[in-house]
């Protein structure tokens, strides 16, 4: 390890160091002051995008090769960040509100972002492994962060089972990697592959048990179950930040695990990759038909959107429209990100304690009764479902062009009629909330409300720009390893 | 072919299979986790075979001698030792049979069409168990992946502690939320 | 490896085994005796002139017994816990060494029966081994008494496990190898308790609370728990618990001796290989009479005060130790 090393990661490092130093300095801060620790994560946070962004995208290795920077990962590392900013500006009233506020809560989401740029950087399959452990690990504490209620230790005990299981098909995946090529790096996978000296049956395995590792952590159907029950339970600040930031890590890897050391899989894995992507897209989309509850509701719907991600993955092997594929992913997640962060925000704020207000009824009214917030989650609506001018529907246009591009038309039309159909429940809320009389009591906690606005302007903002987003994406993907 | 090395291999990984599904099917929690214990003692000796003596040490140390030993305190203490009579799982777990044999069929079939078994590990150098190889390459070439894991436990640490300690929720009652009743 | 050495080994092995069991005889009068003259007494004296075949007494006293199992005890792990007990005991001595080596016969004898370089790991394996039989001991008799001595064993063996490896490390360190017969030899200009002082004493400790001797036998309390993890043992049984403990006690005194006090090093050592295994048993009957006299003076502390000071002066200590050492030696050595 030397200084190069670290200088190489050095965003990461200072995150870490930084959280380590929060959860000392957290001994200190009275209990009805936990807001100078969330100003502290939130600070430490901002200091890592500043650095991230400032060491710019060319790509680095470190460590003997074992982690790798390049555009890719900074491009990701902003979503995480921007996301952990967002978070704490949800959970910061809503910790207050339900009674549940610990210090740890900032550190422990600190420690989960810090997993998930390791994620982006892994260029070996060791290192991985480890930030999967690093992100999952702060995401069971914090999914079982509302102690004694039922609910919550069920998401948390629930999440930490499949979990570890899903970890230990990752790990049972890797060694089956090692043990057919006796490499862990991606390049050095790779070689081994080309070069034959591996024995490629074990190595399909391990790829397969890699793959469905990460369908589990990312809720790919079939590997979902988990997930409603597991975003219901958990704090709705939790849920929020979980669905946005471990879902685009686990994709993160895939892509890069399977696009840097898997290309020769991809004959083998492509019927497969577009069964899971169709499959949870469907499945997905019907089942939100039948939700009521708005915790669930938003849980299924990003099972759908996993499939959407998915979609980009499926054409993986195919070298001519990789580049626009993965720049298709990136800008899907940004698009995906802002929206559902922003949703979230409005569920948090109308959200009371003990579980009320998350019901789809409690949402009557809210239109009319708060404009803004209303007028704020429409365009967060509008933007799951796809529609104009949001940026979802840029993201679902861009990503359904490379499927088309990749030959895989078909699939593409099924997520257009996945999406028409997803019209119907998201819209329901729409209507809701403009239509029914009600009197709903919201919060307006100025960070709640901020988190919405700026995600709603955002979200619409973008959308008449997304070529220059694009632009950003395509260059970060450019500048991949 | 059958050397005497393949015949003890081939004992020990009995053992370690016999060990597994003991510690799967017992009903007595103790009795797994003594399995289990049986059964990392034996990867151990595997480890020993395989020319690794710092690592089968290790391992007994590590997850013989201290993880299963907790193990054993916690059910111990909580006498969660006998399991209840019923199945938890109902019908559910024949179905989890099913699909497990399916699995093993597939991948039983999957090695016999597209067999190609080939050796890809060439045989490490000899010192290459030794404490200080493996200490040169944990802290150079693993230096990484090792401070993580410092981190990982960390969080775990934290994450058991926080979610034990009594602290700040006394007085509570455990709750289920029921939103659609209380209205 | 020809058929020489095999028996070679299978001979100091057998003697091994005889030496620990024979040493746990007469470790039994040794404590007695000890103990009846801290306390005034006289002590074990009929059988035999001073008592010496008073052991063979004992032995044979216990085997008359009836040996009883509890009717709900869980009877395979009852009757494997002694066993489970005993084994780690007598094993962990194998990589002592008793001295350089010897000709015998007129073939050059190792006076050890194994130099591995992963010496010292084996030893803490072997210690974090050794709780099962306890703790299986206790909840197997299916007794209240023996589960919560068996669970208070396994917690104070685990808390004092850490201060053991940590103080363990430090010889190590300083030898720059793990195995105990570089590490003895490396102590001929300087024994290391002289070095590393605070390294013998978190050693000498934890080793006391390590096998649940006082003034740390809070597993056997009586007034609490009467007599702990072997309440419903008896007959032979019980006299395997026996034996595993001042087995314990003779190779803790062993694998101290050998980390800090030189071990087989002595005057002349290298000059008459012989005198070796003499040294080693001086000092690990200094260390012994050590042992024996702290249970004729202290008494048994608080089980909570025991755990703290475990964790929160030992530990700590010990992890300090470890660290300052290291600082040293890079600077010293470069």
């Amino acid at each position: 390890m030397t200084l190069t090393d670290l200088m190489t990661i050095l965003p990461l490092a200072v995150l870490v160091a930084w959280t380590t130093a929060l959860l000392l300095v957290d001994l200190w801060i009275p209990k009805d002051r936990k807001g100078i620790t969330a100003l502290l994560a939130a600070f430490g946070l901002a200091l890592t995008l500043g650095l991230s962004l400032a060491r710019g995208q060319q790509p680095r290795q470190a460590f003997g090769g074992m982690v790798v920077v390049d555009g890719f990962a900074v491009f990701l590392d902003v979503i995480f960040l921007a996301s952990g900013l967002a978070s704490i500006a949800l959970a910061h009233d809503y910790l207050k509100r339900m009674n549940i506020v610990r210090g740890e809560y900032y550190s422990l989401l600190l420690y989960a972002i810090s997993g998930m740029m390791l994620m982006t950087y892994a260029y070996d399959l060791i290192i991985v492994f480890l930030a999967l452990e690093l992100l999952s690990i702060p995401l069971y504490i914090l999914s079982g962060f509302v102690r004694l209620n039922l609910r919550s230790e069920e998401a948390a005990l629930k999440y930490f089972l499949l979990g570890t299981f899903s970890s230990g098909l990752v790990l049972y995946g890797i060694a089956l990697i090692f043990a057919a090529t006796a490499r862990t790096d991606l390049p050095g996978i790779l070689a081994a592959v080309e070069l034959a000296p591996a024995n490629l049956t074990m190595f399909l395995v391990g790829g397969a048990l890699l793959l469905v590792g990460f369908s589990f952590k990312g809720a790919i159907v079939p590997f979902h179950e988990w997930a409603p029950d597991v975003y219901q339970g958990a704090p709705s600040s939790v849920t929020a930040f979980m669905s946005v930031g471990a879902k685009a890590a686990g994709f993160a890897a895939l892509m890069r695990v399977f696009v840097v050391a898997f290309p020769s899989l991809s004959t083998d894995l492509t019927p497969v990759l577009w069964g899971l992507a169709a499959v949870t897209m469907v499945f997905g989309n019907i089942v939100a038909l039948a939700q009521t509850n708005l915790k669930r509701l938003l849980a299924y719907s990003s099972i759908a959107q996993s499939g959407y991600l998915m979609m980009a993955f499926v054409p993986y092997g195919q070298g001519i429209v990789l580049s626009d594929t993965i720049a298709a992913m990136l800008f899907f997640l940004v698009g995906y990100a802002l929206t559902t962060l922003g949703a979230w925000a409005v569920v948090i704020a109308v959200e009371k304690a003990e579980g009320r207000g998350l019901e789809l009824q409690d949402y009557a009214g809210l239109g009319r009764k708060y404009p803004l917030l209303g007028a704020a989650m429409t365009v967060f609506m509008l933007s799951f479902i796809g529609a104009p001018p949001t940026l979802g529907f840029w993201g679902k246009f861009y990503l359904f062009r490379t499927a088309v591009e990749g030959g895989f038309t078909s699939l593409a039309l099924l997520g257009l009629v996945a999406s028409i159909f997803s019209a119907y429940y998201y819209l329901r809320v729409v209507v809701m909330m403009f239509m029914r009389p009600g009197e709903p009591e919201a919060r307006r906690d100025p960070w709640l409300v901020l988190t919405a606005g700026v995600s709603a302007l955002a979200v619409v903002g973008f959308s008449l720009v997304p070529g220059s987003l694009l632009n950003l994406a395509l260059q970060a993907v450019l500048k991949l390893l | 072919m059958l050397t005497t090395g393949t015949i003890i291999f081939g004992v020990f990984a009995l053992v370690v299979i016999a060990s597994a599904l003991g510690m799967l099917l017992s009903r007595n929690a103790i009795y797994a986790a003594l399995f289990l214990v049986l059964n990392f003692a034996t990867v151990a000796v595997l480890y020993l075979i395989l020319g690794a003596p710092f690592i089968a040490l290790v391992q007994i140390t590590v997850y013989a001698g201290s993880i299963m030993v907790l193990f054993l305190f916690v059910i111990m203490l909580l006498g969660a030792e006998k399991l209840p009579a019923g199945e938890p799982l109902g019908h559910h777990r024949w179905i989890a049979l099913l699909f497990g044999l399916v699995f093993l069929a597939e991948l039983a079939l999957f090695l016999v069409y597209r067999a190609g078994m080939r050796a890809a590990v060439n045989t490490p150098p000899l010192e290459f168990g030794s404490p200080a190889a493996v200490g040169m390459s944990l802290f150079q070439k693993y230096a990484l992946p090792f401070e993580i894991t410092g981190f990982i436990l960390v969080v775990a640490t934290v994450g058991a502690i926080l979610l034990t300690r009594g602290e700040g929720f006394k007085g509570r009652k455990r709750t289920l939320e029921i939103q659609s009743q209380d209205k | 490896m020809d058929g020489a050495m095999i028996l070679e080994w299978v001979i100091k092995s057998i003697f091994l085994i005889l030496v620990m069991t024979g040493g746990f005889a007469y470790v039994t009068l040794y404590e007695r005796k000890v103990l009846a003259r801290i306390q005034v007494r006289i002590g074990p004296n009929r059988a035999g002139p001073f008592g010496v075949l008073q052991p063979v007494a004992d032995g044979i006293k216990l085997i008359f017994k009836e040996e009883l199992v509890p009717a709900k005890a869980d009877k395979l792990i009852f009757t494997l816990a002694p066993v489970l007990t005993v084994i780690p005991a007598l094993i962990i001595t194998a990589v002592v060494p008793w001295g350089t080596e010897v000709t015998l016969f007129g073939r050059t004898i190792k006076l050890y029966l194994a130099d591995i370089n992963i010496a010292v790991l084996y030893l803490m394996a072997v210690t974090s081994i050794s709780i099962y039989g306890i703790a299986l001991a206790g909840w197997s008799s299916n007794n209240k008494y023996a589960t919560l001595g068996g669970l208070r064993a396994t917690a104070q063996m685990i808390s004092y496990e850490l201060a053991l490896g940590f103080a363990m490390i430090v010889p190590v360190m300083m030898a720059g190898s793990m195995s105990l017969v570089d590490i003895v030899e490396s102590q001929k200009p300087v024994w290391f308790v002289f070095v590393q002082p605070l390294a013998f004493l978190i050693y000498f400790i934890a080793a006391l609370a390590e096998i649940n001797r006082s003034p740390f036998d809070m597993p056997e309390a009586e007034q609490e728990l009467t007599a702990g993890y072997h309440t419903e043992y008896s007959g032979m049984k019980f006299a395997l618990f026996f034996m595993a403990e001042y087995i314990k006690m003779i190779a803790i005194s062993m694998i101290g001796s050998s980390l800090f006090l030189g071990g087989y090093r002595g005057p002349f050592v290298d000059q008459l290989p012989a005198l070796g295994p003499l040294y080693l048993f001086i000092k690990v009957a200094i260390v012994l009479f050590v042992i024996i006299w702290i249970r004729a003076t202290l008494p048994r502390i608080r089980y909570d005060r025991l755990m703290q000071f475990g964790w929160k002066v030992l530990f700590p200590l010990a992890l300090l130790n470890v660290f300052v050492t290291g600082v040293v030696l890079i600077l010293v050595g470069g």
